[in-house]
């Protein structure tokens, strides 16, 4: 099967881990991503302004190339999803927002068809986590993981539809399916410091270590993300030698597919 | 002065599409904010001072730029109130006006680190100037 497949700016430089080892563990279970063709930056952050318009067209134009190839609209990166789907829903939900971007978009238009998907949604909701299971050639047994959600990735809850916000599963049932041990901690869903980190890094500091003082005190030898900003904020600003890495490692790691 | 306080505050209604009145002062919103040590006006402030039409004080704050966009009040608030959309429209506000970008290209190489990921660039421009 193939799906349309947008990387985002973070994946193509300092996170290419998180882009290969998603291609590679797609292809080991059947699944081509295609890439968007001149895909442009999201911003990394949705605005949730109704009048801005013209700082979401990036996004706008993904999905319009997604829907016109009838394909799923697949994202790795949390923050990417977040603007993604969060412009989609407001195409979908929103008639006058609409109506101003069709105007940009023009002679072309698009309808809110597309569907959107995070990666891992689409290992529990097109490939099955049994599956996954079943395909896992280097079960990560023994491993005490603790899945980090931060805020992009579920939030706002009605527009996101992942998972339930407080007391999410999806991370947790892949790390099960990969063969290792979910850790539940308290500051699973709580934020990592975002970009603020780059102005305040001291208020950064504060909620990274909240995060993995959590982590490690309920027994995690590894932190697993998503996010390419979590990453960084818990790493440098976390002040913990916790591992953190992306899920997609783990996933290239249990599949086989991940060299050295 | 005071029409043009009407004003600011039906344009950051309009561009948030919050309506405040819906607010119950419970303060979950500000009690879950991981932000709250480092802004001086707390989600719940920013729903009642903006329907009271006490804007300026909003308009100066640094806690315009301490928000870290979490969504956390927005998913919390039992009201359904969504705060974080009005700190968004009052930081659109200001940063909408010609000379008010809160962060300047120029200041941004001496932030920066190896290790800092694109995104966190992207996100600040976008949140921080126009
Ligand atoms: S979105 Fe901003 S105001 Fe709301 S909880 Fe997060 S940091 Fe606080
Ligand atoms: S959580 Fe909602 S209802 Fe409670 S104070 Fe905040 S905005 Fe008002």
């Amino acid at each position: 099967m193939k799906v349309s497949y947008y990387p985002g700016c973070t994946l193509r430089t300092k996170a290419k881990q998180l882009d290969l080892y998603a291609r590679k563990s797609a292809e080991a279970l059947g699944i081509t991503m295609e890439e968007i063709e001149n895909w442009q930056c999201c911003g990394g952050v949705f605005t949730t302004a109704k009048d801005e318009i013209a700082t979401k067209l990036s996004s706008v134009r993904a999905l319009s190339e997604a829907a016109k190839k009838e394909q799923i609209l697949v994202t790795v990166c949390s923050a990417c999803h977040n603007v993604i789907k969060q412009t989609n829903h407001a195409m979908q939900n929103d008639a006058d927002f609409a109506m101003h971007v069709n105007r940009y978009m023009a002679p072309e238009s698009y309808d809110g068809s597309a569907r959107v998907l995070h990666y891992l949604e689409m290992l529990r909701d097109v490939v099955g986590f049994d599956t996954l299971k079943e395909k896992v050639v280097n079960p990560l047994s023994g491993k005490k993981i603790a899945a980090y959600y931060g805020c992009l990735l579920l939030r706002p809850g009605q527009t996101m539809q992942m998972d339930d916000v407080e007391n999410p599963t999806i991370l947790e049932d892949f790390i099960r399916a990969l063969g290792a041990e979910p850790v539940i901690y308290a500051q699973r869903n709580e934020c990592c410091g975002g970009y603020v980190a780059m102005e305040d890094p001291a208020s950064a500091q504060k909620k990274s270590k909240k995060v993995l003082d959590s982590a490690a005190s309920h027994g995690a030898e590894i932190v697993v993300t998503a996010c390419p900003l979590c990453r960084y904020n818990l790493e440098k600003n976390g002040e913990s030698d916790l591992p953190v890495v992306y899920f997609t490692e783990l996933l290239a790691e249990a599949l086989g597919v991940k060299e050295g | 002065m005071e029409n043009n306080t009407n004003r600011m505050k039906e344009q950051i209604l309009r561009t948030s599409g919050v309506n405040p009145l819906k607010c119950m002062r419970c303060g979950k919103c500000s009690g879950t904010c991981p932000a709250y040590d480092e802004m001086e006006y707390h989600p719940h402030e920013f729903v009642y001072m903006v329907e009271r039409g006490d804007i300026e004080p909003l308009l100066k704050s640094e806690s315009l730029y301490k928000c870290l966009s979490c969504f956390a009040c927005v998913d919390r608030c039992p009201r359904d109130v969504e705060p974080a959309k009005l700190v968004e429209a009052v930081r659109l506000m200001v940063i909408r006006q010609q000379g008010q970008n809160h962060l300047k290209p120029d200041q941004i190489p001496e932030m920066l680190d190896d290790e800092l990921p694109q995104q966190a660039i992207v996100s600040a421009l976008r949140k921080y100037a126009k």
